[in-house]
């Protein structure tokens, strides 16, 4: 038994499977952060007072340099697909491994904001604002972590495609690819939002 | 060369070498739609009986306020009704897990998970799903889900008690049931994703050649649009659930407002959060999850209408347009449950005139449904007769909805029984009689027999005579003023005693209806071995899932060649047909 479109773009949609599918997820992921930017908005519009992001410990050169780490990630990552298309392994691996580091070093500088936050006692229990910056920022990061996982098994194991089916293989980072700037782009939005407005 | 021919020979140079699979990965970890569709069917049907179980130990103490409970008394332990008197700590958790397992571990499921999966990759002409694994993953995510609920029961202070809506401030301070129900429904949530992201790709990426959107049985439109109400209306309530967990794990006041008084203690919380974000919240899934709920019924409705009436189905092309409106209206109207909040008449008035409207598609369905009788020469069969007691059900359901769609009026009915009446109008003697009629009617496909009719007739009359019996009355009730919530039925109200007898009897019809429901399970169980045999289309249906061979085998794909469709999906006596229908596609026998 044989699935069509699963490597093939569908005439009608010109698409295969899992790009339409990855789409569909990336729709339902906006519809999740969208609930909590609105729940953000209606908690601040209705709060008394909304402490600017710096009064709650919020570190804003660390936020930027985690920002470039991200935004230079996205780039490595296109380049690791079309390194991929034009069947150049050792490039791919050298772009998709930056990726992964670059996400390796988000998390870090992420873990140093955190344990700052917990050593002074900013916690999601203080304040509002740090609430949502928690759950927020933590969702986030559990998607960075989740598109770590699937790049490094694409960098990994699942490299072995590259010999074995090209095209299906190419398919695959470039459905990890459009996840990754998803994550990329909620970033984009959360770092104004919680550390600059 | 022929379009079949050639068909043939894309299927052949496609088909690899099968190998046996191991029973593990045939009938546990399946990937195959139609295997894991009977997975999702038998799981929902279990859960679907223990909800009802939930309600029928309930209405022992609504009739029977403050006696020990009979037979089962004793098995509810000592904790919660200490000498089989019911706690009332223990009555709202009944309450709650009922709410919470209709909908999300047994409607819900029952109606995507089995029915879509097992039926639209056939009646679309699709040899699976377009992503089987996600599929097996989906089914193990519901049944996690399901585990995960359940077992709430056991841990100190049992299940969740704050409502199937778990509102907050009450859910936030709740015993540690309310975390485990949120942790279920992560899971569901999950579950749900991965479902419904994979009927739309399979919907939009593997129809038959031959098949456009135009010539879609009505069913999988209906599963289309639930899909998508799926999609987008559930993140909204993950992001909720998860700011509740915070709440009760990490100590946050997403819903806490600020000097919150509980048990006459000020809580020691920042304060700060809003309820009413909970409850915009969950609505918003929650209302379209309506539409979850109704969709799918309306779907089997349709399609056992038409093939019943041997005719095609009366305003086809309206109904997809209706179907289409609905799913996108079911987004802006979830507010219209909180015209009691005090969150202001302007947003009121916006909510209340959404819900006139969304009213117009959802009455078109039904108008269509109803004029597609006209003229038929109707047989009457198990499931047509389900598909025929849901249409007035259904009916009732959705009128007696307008009045809570107006503010006003909803201000004198919200949080009675009146509502209680017209939603189980709309979800029991609606949904789940298309349920069963769907069960019924596809009965033969999945197993190659068909069940009993006698015995079917025997649960339609039974069910359908006693389920008005339950939900009746709870208009009358409601009307009269009579709280949803009260422990005791209502006997320590003074504008209750007036309408008080009606409880036994709601109570009597629900015990009844159970007994109306032995024969379903005595036919069920009994023609999965023993029923009798059928052709592979043994109700002269058009649609391609008959065109399959009887019970396709598991793990094989779904035709021997790929199918092509020529016509529409109800073409019932035509003029040039003796044989009194024309199958929707050409399928080549292997």
């Amino acid at each position: 038994m044989q699935i069509p479109y699963t490597v093939e773009n569908h005439p009608e949609t010109g698409v295969y499977n899992g790009k339409l599918g990855v789409w569909l997820f990336l729709a339902s992921e906006v519809m999740l952060f969208g609930a909590l930017f609105s729940s953000y908005i209606l908690l601040r519009t209705n709060a008394a007072h909304w402490p600017h992001g710096v009064e709650e410990g919020l570190n804003i050169p660390l936020a930027t340099v985690n920002t470039m780490v991200l935004i230079a990630s996205s780039v490595t990552m296109v380049m690791a697909w079309a390194a991929a298309r034009l069947h150049d392994l050792k490039k791919f691996r050298l772009y998709m491994g930056t990726t992964f580091l670059c996400g390796l070093i988000f998390l870090g500088i992420k873990y140093v904001e955190y344990s700052d936050k917990f050593h002074h006692g900013h916690l999601p229990s203080k304040s509002t604002f740090l609430a949502i910056y928690f759950t927020l920022t933590g969702l986030h990061g559990l998607h960075v972590i989740g598109g770590m996982i699937v790049n490094g098994y694409l960098w990994g194991p699942g490299a072995k495609l590259f010999h074995t089916d090209h095209a299906r293989f190419s398919n695959r980072i470039e459905v990890a690819g459009l996840y990754w700037h998803f994550v990329d782009l909620v970033w984009i939005f959360l770092f104004p939002v919680l550390y600059l407005l | 060369m022929s379009v079949l021919e050639r068909d043939e020979h894309v299927a052949h140079s496609h088909s690899a070498p099968h190998h046996e699979e191991g029973f593990l990965r045939k009938y546990v970890f399946s990937q195959d739609h139609k295997w894991i569709g009977i997975q999702y069917g038998f799981t929902a049907l279990c859960f679907l009986l223990f909800g009802f179980t939930l309600m029928m130990i309930m209405r022992w103490q609504l009739a029977y306020p403050g006696k020990p409970v009979p037979i089962i008394g004793g098995l509810l332990g000592q904790a919660n009704a200490p000498g089989g008197i019911m706690l009332p700590e223990f009555y709202n958790q009944l309450g709650a897990m009922h709410g919470t397992i209709m909908v999300f571990l047994a409607i819900v499921p029952l109606a995507v998970g089995a029915f879509g999966n097992y039926v639209v990759p056939l009646q679309i002409g699709a040899p699976d799903m377009a992503f089987p694994k996600l599929n097996m993953a989906s089914y193990w995510a519901y049944f996690t889900g399901g585990v995960v609920m359940f077992s709430s029961f056991f841990v100190k202070g049992g299940a969740a008690n704050s409502g199937w809506t778990s509102y907050a401030p009450l859910s936030v301070v709740a015993t540690t049931g309310q975390t485990i129900w949120l942790l279920g429904m992560v899971c569901l949530i999950t579950s749900s994703l991965l479902g419904s992201i994979n009927f739309i790709v399979t919907i939009f990426q593997l129809r038959a050649r031959g098949l456009s959107f135009m010539r879609l049985p009505f069913f999988v439109w209906a599963q289309l649009v639930t899909s998508f109400l799926l999609l987008l209306a559930f993140p909204p309530l993950e992001a909720a659930a998860v700011m509740q967990l915070m709440d009760r794990v990490a100590g946050s006041s997403f819903f806490l407002p600020s000097g919150l008084v509980v048990s006459g203690q000020v809580l020691a919380n920042s304060g700060g959060g809003s309820p009413l974000l909970w409850q915009h919240l969950f609505w918003f899934l929650a209302h379209p999850e309506v539409y979850v709920l109704i969709l799918p019924a309306l779907g089997i409705v349709a399609e056992v209408i038409a093939n019943n009436t041997r005719k095609p189905l009366w305003g086809y092309k309206a109904m997809v347009g209706a179907t289409l409106f609905l799913g996108f209206m079911s987004f802006i109207v979830w507010a219209h449950h909180m015209f009691m909040t005090g969150m202001g008449t302007a947003i009121s008035a916006f909510f209340q005139t959404t819900t006139m409207i969304i009213s117009v598609p959802s009455v078109v369905i039904l108008s269509a449904l109803l004029l597609s009788l006209w003229g038929g020469s109707i047989r009457f069969t198990t499931p047509m007769l389900f598909a025929l007691g849901f249409l007035p059900m259904f009916g009732i359901g959705g009128l007696t909805g307008l009045p809570l769609g107006l503010a006003p009026t909803d201000i004198h009915l919200h949080d009675t029984y009146y509502v209680i009446g017209h939603f189980h109008y709309v979800v029991a003697p609606g949904t789940i009689f298309a349920m069963f009629a769907g069960i019924y009617y596809w009965f033969p496909k999945v197993t190659g027999r068909k069940l009993n009719d006698t015995l079917g007739k025997l649960h339609f009359w039974g069910s359908f005579v006693f389920i008005n019996g339950v939900f009746m009355p709870m208009f009358i009730q409601g009307m009269a003023g009579v709280s949803r919530r009260l422990y005791d039925g209502g006997a320590q109200y003074a504008h209750a005693q007036g309408v008080l007898h009606w409880n036994s009897f709601m109570s009597i019809s629900a015990w009844l209806l159970f007994v109306a429901q032995i024969p379903f399970l005595i036919n069920f169980f009994w023609s999965i071995r023993k029923g009798k045999k059928v052709s592979a289309n043994p109700w002269e249906a058009t649609t391609l899932e008959w065109s399959a061979a009887s019970s396709p085998p598991i793990a094989h794909g779904n035709f021997p060649h790929p199918p092509v469709v020529v016509r529409g999906p109800y073409e019932y006596s035509p003029p040039d047909a003796p044989s009194g229908f024309l199958p929707q596609g050409e399928v080549a026998r292997a």
